[in-house]
């Protein structure tokens, strides 16, 4: 790859628009609060099938 | 004198299948074979005895699978100079060797983009309502573990057993940065608990301090010395004591940091009193401890967190990219790793949840806690251990790592790209440059030969014992010249690049 600089990505915020990371750091921490509450929102519609019953299946094979 | 850190990471990603009682081994066959479209490059690596085909069930897997592959061999090098296949019932990807840090994160989360395509794919052919489901994480909370490694070019001139017990009190003490986080304890002996939070996954795992193991015993050091090149120069360092992470940030310190170690065990710079007594109880003590005040006995009798151990080998590591010259990393690659340690090493210190979009282990305990607090659920609810597995989903709707989101390092359209190309400093530039050029007349790729099938005459095979030949820059103009693979293999033997065609 060409690009050696290390530089976080800009990424999208909620209104749309993109803040390079390194700014919106500050910015996200201020948003974090209310932000919090529209992620639990969001884990709820993921966890929607039955949690307890997905837990319970992902069994995995040991590997390295 | 430290060598080039060439690196790379394998990962077995964890899968789970809804709807239909489909062996895993299938199911990770099934992975990978959907994968095939112009990617799909062709190698014969170790062939497998197993049949991954046949499904407990009695239902015969391979009516989903591509009628054009042998399920046998799923095992392949793709155009990106990866290698993609089914490894202990789980699908691994292992990258390319790269030449930069930064690279290995490229090509990582290249992986996870192979990795989703194929779970699309898949899920495309198997009939409605069975789904397979892939995370990158290393843990079941089952006590059964699954790997995320880490290679790293090393001098075989440092003896072992040195390099191993200096790298031992990074790789105890790192995981304050890139553990992911893990709901509940497990031990490799079969005892689970839902309660409680970790930083790592993967240390509950770990019950030797070196040794060769990788899925028994587990050794904090493992000691497979299979460099995959000229093995009178070089080691491979084989690390398996890291976890998978989503932050592309942690990945990139975790590579980082641990390369500027190595370079300075190479050079005699690692601080010779920075040395963990007890390695195996230390890194269980390290992990259960969120709030990063657990003590750890040093050979020479101090007690010091992880924090401070990182602290001091942070501080080394600065000096040493100021003093060297040649330090295994570029310069300017280098001076941002040791910047962004440091930087991180404070902010753990001071303000640690404010790391939340950057490190895992942070950014996992804000929503399970979070959720906890919200729905006043008990410690070991079955939901916040969904929580923790739902975190390492390669479905981007699902994925919760998603929902934060963490910070990205890496450009969409470079992980396209990343996909396709390999990298243009390495020997993976040659390998999948030709994987794409010429798959049908490759009958065998390796990470340190390839041999072809001319069509006119015996199988010729090119060595690669070089991890830094067969660059773009000296192979790159013959690739593109040679119409044939003849054409190929004698305008090589006219470089100076592989030596052994045989």
């Amino acid at each position: 790859m060409s690009e050696r600089v290390f530089k976080p990505v800009a990424k999208k915020q909620d209104q749309g628009q993109s803040v390079p990371a390194e700014e919106a750091t500050g910015l996200i921490n201020q948003e974090i609060a209310e932000d919090i509450e529209s992620i639990l929102d969001q884990i709820d519609e993921v966890l929607e099938v039955n949690a307890d019953e997905f837990v319970k299946s992902y069994v995995q094979k040991g590997g390295q | 004198m430290a060598v080039a850190k060439v690196c790379g990471i394998e990962t077995e990603y964890g899968i789970h299948v809804a709807g239909a009682d489909i062996d895993p081994v299938a199911a990770s066959s099934l992975i990978v074979s959907a994968y095939k479209d112009s990617n799909w490059g062709t190698a014969n690596f170790d062939l497998s005895s197993e049949n991954p085909t046949s499904d407990a069930r009695g239902v015969n897997l391979d009516d989903y699978l591509d009628s054009t592959i042998d399920s046998k061999m799923l095992n392949t090098v793709l155009t990106n100079g990866a290698r993609y296949y089914v490894d202990h019932a789980h699908p691994e990807y292992s990258s390319p060797e790269c030449r930069s840090v930064r690279d290995a994160v490229v090509y990582d989360v290249a992986g996870e983009h192979i990795l989703r395509k194929s779970m699309k794919n898949a899920n495309a052919r198997l009939p409605e309502g069975v789904e397979i489901s892939l995370f990158k994480n290393n843990s079941d909370g089952k006590c059964n573990s699954y790997g995320c490694h880490e290679n790293y070019l090393v001098s075989r001139e440092i003896p072992f057993s040195q390099l191993a017990t200096m790298i031992t009190s990074h790789f105890v003490s790192r995981q304050i940065f890139c553990g992911s986080g893990k709901v509940g304890r497990e031990s490799p002996s079969g005892l689970a608990v839902p309660h409680g939070y970790q930083i790592s996954q993967r240390s509950d795992f770990f019950e030797e301090v070196i040794g060769l193991e990788t899925t028994l015993k587990r050794p904090i050091v493992n000691t497979r010395d299979e460099p995959h090149c000229d093995s009178t120069k070089y080691r491979r360092l084989h690390v398996i004591v890291g976890d998978a992470n989503m932050s592309q940030y942690s990945t990139f310190l975790k590579m980082g940091t641990t390369a500027l170690v190595l370079s300075m065990i190479e050079d005699g710079y690692f601080p010779g009193n920075i040395l963990i007594a007890h390695p195996v109880h230390a890194i269980k003590q390290i992990s259960i401890d969120p709030l990063l005040n657990n003590t750890v006995l040093l050979s020479d009798g101090r007690r010091f967190t992880a924090l401070d151990v990182q602290e001091a080998l942070c501080e080394r590591a600065i000096n040493y990219v100021s003093s060297h010259d040649d330090i295994g990393l570029r310069h300017d690659e280098a001076q941002i790793i040791v910047e962004e340690w440091f930087t991180l090493l404070d902010t753990l210190r001071k303000n640690p949840e404010s790391l939340h979009l950057k490190v895992d282990w942070i950014a996992k305990k804000k929503l399970v806690d979070g959720y906890q607090s919200r729905h006043h659920l008990a410690s070991g609810d079955q939901k916040l251990k969904a929580i923790d597995l739902m975190y390492h989903a390669l479905d981007e709707q699902k994925c919760l790592a998603k929902k934060l989101p963490l910070i990205e390092i890496v450009k969409h359209d470079e992980v396209l790209s990343a996909s396709r190309i390999p990298p243009l400093d390495t020997r993976a530039y040659f390998r999948g440059s030709v994987v794409d050029k010429w798959p049908d007349q490759i009958v065998n790729a390796n990470w340190d030969s390839i041999i072809f099938d001319p069509g006119n005459g015996p199988l010729q095979k090119v060595e690669m014992n070089e991890p830094l030949r067969g660059t773009r820059e000296s192979v790159g103009l013959i690739i593109e010249q040679s119409n044939t693979v003849s054409d190929l293999l004698a305008r090589l033997g006219t470089t100076s690049d592989f030596t052994d065609i045989v």
